[in-house]
């Protein structure tokens, strides 16, 4: 195991060109998990992106918020300006616990993959955008694009990413939901973010497919009107969206009902056509 | 008192046996069984791994009896040929380092020759899995009051019932651990562990060697539950045995992973109710069936079994009671102590049928307990005559008074019908609790209990009683110093170890204060008289010891005392009749819940405990105690879930087996009642296990009444409930 310590992006992304197999570590919260028995983590090389202060900055731009790359959940719930978008407060305080928030980071969140990602569908649901970058340039990638399938990325092995952009627009409804099998420091069972605004619906479900996924049948659902007089009604388009599965946490069936109650209710008071 | 090793836990100081500076040694592993049944054909070493860096060890190794001895000789020490569980130890290995320890125990392939292995001890066996007997079963147990069949032909109303409990990982923080080290000819094993002589008795036999040559010390433990009182004699075993191959010392500290899969969990069991009632709703006759899982081996299942009959007809009045009990014989990784020791198992499903049987009968729970508690002059289920004088109406009203029971209720109701998918409710559970080994256990134990005085004038208290997290070490200075006179300072609690210590018995079964503390009563009376004099307290008695010394140079001043049983305590261990235990506690919790409609998540919005407990030693670690066990019961009753593939928990991790978070749990409203116990220490009784019987009743009672429904099978967790609710069937 070697720990190659950048002590600027721009080097980082030179060991990450040179050698791209070399694993980049923020706050390390997940790849730390099981670290004794992790043999084959232990055997990679490691990069170490802790130390580059300058990914570690949140501006507040006209229209726009942009989260470095160490933005860490903390950074964001103890900082009023995101009363804008408080669905990422929000997320952030259900992530484990105080120290998880004080190290986790909104990148490693989307890097990780995880379907159970808490931070990933508040961001999703926004609308948000992942810039990467390499050595030969900088690209930026709708979040919702950005899962091919489990643990799948659209960044190249050479990419790190470099900061997260959500857009700033008024919401005239938001709402996120985390269950968990208990009360804190919880993976999600079932999640959803929704928000409304100017650009339409956005509905967002965590674990209930191999990545978090943004639920466009859902959304087209209650941008037609469609009448639903019950959770049972939104079940065809859940199914057409996500495809739940029983693992050790939970099962399929428990997730897919969930979900639509969830929906259901979230919506009720928000939806016309919801009765 | 504060808690003597409070700070030093509290700022990291006290060193566990993780912590403990060893100097250069070797860390120790373990290969195990990949199969739940089978025998083993072969062990292939990989040539990729340099094998004579390492110590290792097998069956053949072991010098004395290949048994871990406890009941019975069943459970070898290492398997020799036929694997009875998955995840059975194999292999030893040792090596400096703990990473290649680690890797090349992933580098040992058992074969095996595979055997249809049993795993729903609810079924009966089939021929093929037969291990034991005709039927697997590994302990049967009965006890018999009046004419059950008769009194249920007569009764007005006969009600039936099944409840089935899971299993629960005791979750102790700190992982099983034990380091050894040979020492002039003397074994030498340190570790995590509540009863360093069991440690030392199964150690004799299994290494071969005598009391003089195996030494056996407790290192501060981080929680126990009962998850280290008979487990550790397996890892102290296994550590000796790689330290005395290599004459190193050897280190074995397992990962949680490893702790969740291969280590013992409470019985799950399944238990029959059938009940006959007289047209004003008065017990005729208690019909109930007790099954448990005992796992692969005998570890204490046949113990866990007889209390869990004992308590499983509740604290009521019945004159005719049959209890049937069986522990089966599973391919299970064994399942073992673990705090409350059957009793909640039991009552859980006595309780739940209170409230069913309350509820056939229209009757309110409460006005049924009301007609039902045991009363003094009645006798229980084994014949055992209450009269202790303890009002077990009265502790139910209290607990009642203080939920605001009946207002509440009524408040719920409004609230469950106006609200969209939220549901509250309340439930009620009144049970007992018999502290102390039972029938002549304390007499066969046959504890003592030493004190010395130094030659500064302090008192040196010896003990085999162990503090893990408990309070022991307090209570017990406590009681030193109440009964000497002498401020807690000036009391030494020696560390356990049975080169210096005699037996006190385990430190298990709440005894600890109540026995054990009684038994240290009289030590500390024998020190006086050996002193000629009885009444001497504080600085007359300090002065005199010191006088001893100085009279005595380099003598030893001790004195010693030995379990009394409690006069008129007469057990019949053939028929299971008589005084079960010396005294019972006394509970009645009240529990309130929220459930979400929409998630299927029963929530505890709030809990009142009311127990009477003789004499509360301690209020801090009593309430302590109290709502420790309340929360470890609120999680066996919503959350923890042993997910079990062949026989083992497949979710060991601490990530997917869930306990409660203090985000949990509600305050926890604690209410002691003081009746003072003649025999226990100071007028204890025990209290460590009580607390984990009530809430699992009381929080189902609570969701029955809050929805209508039977939740008769534990844990309740969402995908239960949704089952339960919605009428699927889509968790087993
Ligand atoms: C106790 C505990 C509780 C947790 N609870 C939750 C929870 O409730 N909800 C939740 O969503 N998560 C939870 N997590 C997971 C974890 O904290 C989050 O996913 C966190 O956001 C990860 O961030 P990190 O900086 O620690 O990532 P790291 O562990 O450092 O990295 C995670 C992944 O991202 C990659 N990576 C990191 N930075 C970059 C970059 N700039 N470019 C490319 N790849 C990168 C790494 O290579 C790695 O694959 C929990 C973890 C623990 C240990």
């Amino acid at each position: 195991m070697r720990v190659d310590l950048a002590t600027s992006f721009e080097e980082a992304l030179r060991i990450k060109a040179e050698r791209s197999d070399v694993v980049p570590v923020a706050g390390g919260t997940d790849l730390l998990v099981h670290w004794p028995d992790a043999h084959a983590l232990q055997e990679r090389d490691w990069l170490d992106l802790s130390a580059l202060t300058e990914l570690s900055h949140i501006h507040f731009e006209p229209d726009t918020v942009v989260l470095g790359a160490l933005a860490t959940y903390w950074d964001v719930i103890q900082d009023q300006r995101f009363r804008a978008l408080p669905l990422l407060p929000a997320a952030a305080a259900t992530v484990g616990s105080l120290q998880i928030q004080t190290r986790g980071t909104w990148a490693g969140n989307i890097a990780n993959a995880s379907p159970a990602a808490d931070g990933v569908p508040a961001l999703m649901v926004y609308d948000a955008e992942v810039q990467l970058a390499s050595t030969s340039g900088r690209r930026s990638v709708p979040l919702a694009d950005f899962y091919h399938g489990y643990k799948q990325l659209e960044a190249r092995p050479e990419e790190l990413i470099e900061s997260i952009r959500v857009p700033l627009r008024p919401h005239d409804f938001e709402n996120f939901t985390k269950v968990g099998s208990r009360a804190a420091q919880a993976i999600t069972k079932v999640g959803m973010a929704v928000a409304h605004s100017a650009a339409g619906w956005r509905i967002v479900a965590n674990s209930m497919a191999p990545t978090v996924r943004r639920c466009r049948t859902l959304e087209r659902l209650v941008e037609s009107g469609g009448t639903v007089d019950s959770p049972d009604g939104l079940l065809s388009a859940i199914r057409a969206d996500v495809n739940p599965i029983d693992d050790i946490r939970s099962t399929a069936a428990y997730r897919e009902r969930v979900f639509s109650r969830l929906l259901y209710q979230t919506l009720l008071p928000a939806c016309s056509s919801f009765s | 008192m504060q808690r003597i090793e409070g700070v030093s836990k509290l700022v990291g100081r006290e060193r566990y046996v993780d912590d403990l500076d060893l100097g250069e040694h070797l860390w120790g592993a373990t290969v195990r069984s990949p199969v739940p049944r089978g025998r083993v054909t072969d062990l292939r070493f990989s040539a990729e791994v340099d094998w004579s860096e390492f110590t290792i060890v097998v069956h053949t190794d072991v010098p004395g009896d290949n048994t871990v001895f406890l009941l019975e000789a069943d459970q070898p020490v290492l398997v020799a040929e036929e694997i009875r569980h998955i995840h059975e130890p194999i292999v030893l290995l040792a090596h400096p380092s703990r990473d290649a320890v680690r890797r090349a125990a992933k580098q040992v392939d058992v074969g095996v020759d595979p055997a249809d292995p049993y795993f729903d001890f609810r079924a009966a066996p089939t021929a093929g899995q037969l291990q034991r007997g005709d039927d697997n079963v590994l302990k049967r147990l009965e006890i018999n009051k009046g004419d059950v069949g008769a009194a249920l032909a007569a009764a007005a109303h006969v009600v039936e019932g099944v409840y089935e409990t899971g299993a629960q990982e005791h979750v102790y923080l700190e992982t099983q651990g034990m380091v050894a080290w040979v020492e002039d000819g003397v074994v030498c094993i340190k570790g995590s562990m509540q009863c360093p002589y069991y440690v030392a008795k199964a150690a004799e036999r299994a290494l071969g060697l005598d009391r003089e040559h195996l030494r056996v010390m407790h290192a501060p433990t981080g929680g126990g539950f009962g998850g280290k009182e008979e487990f550790p004699s397996i890892i102290a075993i296994h550590t000796a045995l790689l330290a005395m191959k290599s004459g190193q010392t050897v280190k074995m500290i397992y990962e949680r992973t490893e702790d969740m899969a291969a280590t013992t969990k409470r019985h799950p069991s399944r238990v029959r109710h059938r009940t006959g009632l007289d047209g004003d709703g008065c017990l005729l006759a208690q019909d109930i069936e007790v099954i448990l899982d005992g796992g692969a081996y005998q570890t204490l299942s046949p113990v866990v079994l007889s209390r869990a009959i004992i308590h499983a007809a509740g604290p009521y009045t019945c004159d005719n009671v049959r209890i049937v009990g069986k522990a089966m014989l599973t391919n299970s990784v064994p399942y073992g102590a673990f705090r409350g020791f059957g009793a909640p198992q039991s009552q859980f499903a006595n309780e739940r049928h209170m409230d069913v049987v309350a509820g056939r009968l229209s009757l309110d729970p409460v006005e049924f307990r009301r007609r039902n508690l045991i009363k003094d002059g009645d006798c229980t289920a084994t014949g055992q005559v209450i009269d202790d004088g303890t009002d077990r109406v009265g502790v139910m009203e209290l607990a009642l008074a203080r939920a605001d029971y009946f207002d509440r209720r009524a408040e719920h109701r409004n609230f469950n019908a106006q609200h969209a998918y939220l549901r509250r409710g309340l439930g009620l559970a009144t049970f007992f609790h018999g502290a102390g080994f039972t029938g002549a256990g304390e007499v066969h134990l046959a504890s003592r209990v030493m004190v010395a005085g130094l030659p500064d004038g302090r008192v040196e208290v010896l003990t085999s009683s162990t503090e893990m997290g408990q309070g022991s070490r307090t209570v017990l200075t406590q009681i030193a110093a109440q009964r000497l006179g002498y401020a807690p300072v000036d009391i030494v609690i020696v560390d356990p170890d049975t080169h210096r210590v005699p037996d006190s018995g385990p430190t298990v079964a709440s005894r600890t204060s109540m026995v054990v503390g009684r038994i240290l009563d009289d030590a500390c009376a024998a020190l006086r008289q050996r002193l000629g004099d009885a009444e001497l307290r504080g600085d007359a008695l300090r002065a005199a010891i010191a006088a001893w010394h100085r009279e005595n140079p380099g003598g030893r001043l001790s004195a010693e005392a030995s379990y009394r049983p409690p006069p008129g305590v007469q057990w019949d261990e053939e028929n299971y009749r008589g005084e079960a235990y010396g005294a019972f506690a006394w509970a009645a919790y009240v529990a309130e819940v929220e459930v979400d409609l929409r998630t299927y998540t029963v929530r505890c919005i709030g809990f009142r405990a009311v127990q009477e407990i003789g004499r509360v030693l301690n209020e801090t670690l009593a309430r302590g105690q109290i709502q420790g066990g309340v929360v470890q019961g609120i999680g066996w009753a919503l959350l923890e879930e042993c997910m079990l593939h062949e026989g083992a928990m497949v979710n060991n991790q601490l990530t997917n087996y869930v306990i409660p978070t203090s985000a949990d749990v509600p305050p926890i409203d604690v209410i002691f009642l003081e009746n003072p116990y003649e025999e226990g220490a100071l007028g204890a009784k025990g209290i460590g296990e009580l607390p984990l019987d009530g809430p699992a009743p009381a929080l189902a009672n609570a969701v029955a009444d809050a929805l209508g429904v039977e939740p008769n099978v534990i844990p309740m967790t969402p995908e239960r409930m949704m089952d339960l609710i919605e009428g699927t069937a889509t968790h087993d």
